[in-house]
């Protein structure tokens, strides 16, 4: 074939093509913020309302001059519970829509499928969500609670509260294995023994044989970290079976609201910490709770996750108008300084510049018989210290790695 | 007494394994066997009865009658069903498994955008017991008696009843049946509207024990199609024996090694029953029977 001799022409031409779609250059006109959060399939129900959070926090914002005078507006999509849709969409909100942050992500595997991306076209992205912890990327702000925050409070308060024999149920994939790591190294740390640990493939849904191995183990409680709606019906089992022991868990109340969907008292003597549920009995929280409901009355359930999500908004409000633009490293100048802090639904959280997480007040749900939530326990201003620690130094150097507590950044 | 409970508790552990297939692929074993119809849409079928039971019964009927109206309400939706899309499409196999993974994919979406993201489910009813230092749900054992049951309900139905004699016909000699005064699409019309209820049925039955949710007929799909894969396309000589041994190699491997391993072994099971007797457990014995 014939060499073009237009080829060096056309590279630059496209070159600048592509500098010129930098969204940093476009500094007059709204600010787009692209959504791409589970609206159908499996992790709906916990997820819809996030994107109803970011509505109410993009209405209050417009409503009050919007960002630095220039209004927010939304390029929303619906990832389906499924990852190859996070990626094709996270590729069309960067290259096509050219949005200035992306707000995306319900679970580690859909994170994971779409931060390549973002690392490639050099985006920035907020995962509002909790999860397993321990990823270091600069392109990520993460406003959800992470293993440190939820578990270091959790575990211990349950060992000393029911006894030292703990049983892991995981859901089988990287957030289940990482989180039981976490479980299994406190558990270490705090002189308690693992009595069963076992994980169970997404999907499953029958779990007689996994109640009595329960049952025949030596447990003071079970930790449940299981995931999906399938792998919810375990509680109902467990609950039928008169299993009797108490749940500690990461992930259920604070996302899926279970107690609000399930018949009592099948989740009756779960504990949860998390970072926000409505039932928080804060003046800030019943007032978030009420302008949630005045914009979208049918609400079934403002958990963890909303808030994370309202937060989010708020505090890349902040950042902007701190930086004066949306330049991602503008913005991360403005995060470094390390006082960027929101007093939000939740109380006071601040972001961690070394590892751009956020500091959070963990509540200890406990769920009584008839489902309702009682907090027999609050830690405030619970940093998420791990990564920092570990080596993890977004100041310094961009790793855009996940590290757990088994393979630690390397040592400098 | 410890033997004795140990007994008891690999019995319930088979039981409740043999009953889940059962129940779960006796739908798809009837259409798949009776009408050679591979129904993708067998899942959807699952949760239209698990979700007319819930709202039956939480509107006040009695849990057995909540779950007959679930098994009636997808036997009605399956024949018409049978009536607009499935008739024409008999002669075309790879058409009509199209046709019903889009019926699945349109009754999944339909009842998310109608109903929602989750429904409240009603609880498992009748308590537990308690043996040795274990405790066991007993609407588990209704469940194994229902699979026995509704085996035994099926075998008089298909081997005892004219309509069984003229379903078997139609099924073995169409054109015979034809000619001797059957109306054959009448025939076909029942038998996948009885496959449709049957998985509305399964449904009906795990209601209480699951979440409610548009995608929960996804959770039986890959255990009913192993079931009947391995039993082939006859129910009683093939999708039974089938449902004894997956469910001794589900139960066993699942006590020893955690459900994933459960999991494992039913898939290798299939992967190997292909491989040594590609038409199933049930074409092995009507080999040997002749």
């Amino acid at each position: 074939m014939r060499q073009s001799p237009n080829r060096p022409l056309l590279a630059a031409l496209l070159t600048g093509t592509i500098m010129a779609g930098q969204p940093a250059l476009a500094q007059d006109g709204p600010i787009k913020i692209g959504v791409l959060e589970d609206q159908s399939g499996d992790f709906a129900a916990a997820t819809a309302v996030k994107v109803h959070a970011i509505e109410l926090a993009t209405k209050e914002i417009n409503d009050a001059g919007g960002i630095d005078g220039r209004p927010i507006e939304l390029v929303v999509y619906d990832t389906q519970s499924d990852n190859r849709r996070y990626q094709e969409f996270m590729r069309r909100v960067l290259q096509q829509d050219e949005v200035d942050v992306v707000f995306a992500g319900f679970s580690s595997a859909s994170r994971e499928a779409y931060r390549p991306i973002v690392n490639q076209f050099d985006g920035l992205a907020f995962y509002n969500n909790q999860y397993e912890g321990g990823v270091c990327d600069a392109n990520m702000i993460v406003t959800g609670a992470v293993p440190e925050q939820q578990f270091s409070t959790l575990i211990p308060w349950m060992m000393e509260t029911y006894g030292p024999n703990v049983y892991t149920l995981a859901a089988d994939y990287n957030f289940g294995q990482i989180s039981a790591e976490w479980v299994r190294q406190i558990v270490e740390e705090n002189g308690g023994t693992m009595a069963g640990e076992e994980f169970i493939p997404l999907g499953v849904s029958q779990f007689s044989q996994t109640i009595q191995n329960i049952q025949q183990s030596e447990a003071d409680f079970v930790v449940t970290l299981l995931v999906g709606a399938a792998q919810a019906s375990y509680y109902e089992q467990a609950n039928a079976a008169d299993v009797g022991l108490p749940m500690a868990s990461s992930v259920n109340v604070g996302q899926g609201y279970e107690h609000k969907r399930f018949t009592p008292p099948s989740l009756a003597d779960m504990y949860v910490t998390t970072n926000y549920i409505e039932e928080i009995d804060s003046p800030a929280s019943q007032d978030f709770v009420e302008r949630f409901r005045a914009m979208f009355p049918d609400e079934p359930y403002i958990n963890q996750e909303a808030a994370n999500s309202y937060i989010g908004i708020n505090l890349y409000k902040q950042m902007v108008e701190r930086a004066g633009s949306t330049d991602h490293d503008a913005i991360r100048a403005v995060l470094a300084e390390g006082d960027v802090c929101f007093d939000g639904p939740s109380g006071n959280v601040c972001l961690d510049p070394k590892s751009q997480h956020m500091s959070h007040t963990i509540f200890l749900a406990k769920v009584e018989d008839d489902h309702s939530i009682t907090f027999p326990e609050t830690w405030e201003n619970i940093e998420p210290y791990w990564l920092g620690d570990a080596g993890c130094d977004l100041t310094q150097n961009d790793p855009s790695a996940q590290y757990t507590p088994s393979s630690p950044p390397p040592a400098p | 007494m410890e033997f004795f409970t140990a007994i008891f508790s690999i019995t319930y552990q088979f039981g409740d394994a043999f009953a889940f297939l059962v129940i779960s692929c006796a739908g798809l074993a009837v259409i798949f066997g009776m009408m050679g119809v591979i129904n993708l849409a067998h899942g959807e079928f699952i949760m239209c009865g698990a979700y007319v039971t819930a709202a039956t019964a939480r509107a006040g009927l009695a849990l057995p009658i909540a779950i007959l109206c679930g098994a009636l309400a997808a036997a009605a939706i399956g024949m018409v069903l049978e009536r607009t899309v499935m008739r024409h499409l008999y002669h075309r196999p790879m058409d009509s498994i199209i046709a019903t993974w889009g019926i699945s994919l349109i009754a999944t979406q339909g009842v998310l955008i109608l109903l929602g993201p989750t429904m409240q489910g009603v609880g498992t009813p009748l308590g537990s017991m308690a043996l040795g230092d274990r405790s066991y749900s007993l609407y588990r054992l209704v469940l194994f008696a229902a699979a026995v049951g509704l085996l035994g309900g099926l075998y008089l139905l298909f081997y005892h009843t004219r309509f069984g004699v003229i379903a078997r016909a139609t099924i073995q000699r169409p054109a015979m049946a034809r000619a001797l005064g059957v109306d054959t699409r009448r025939v076909y019309g029942l038998t996948f509207g009885l496959g449709a209820g049957l998985a509305g049925l399964a449904g009906g039955l795990y209601a209480p024990t699951m979440t409610m949710v548009p995608t929960m007929g996804a959770t039986f799909i890959v255990e009913s199609f192993v079931t009947v894969v391995v039993g082939g396309a006859d129910i009683f000589l093939g999708a039974a024996p089938a449902a004894a041994i997956l469910a001794i190699i589900k139960a066993s491997l699942t006590a020893w090694y955690g459900q994933l391993f459960g999991q494992i072994g039913l898939l290798v099971a299939v992967i190997v029953v292909i491989r040594i007797m590609p038409g199933g457990l049930s074409a092995v014995v009507k080999r040997w029977q002749r």
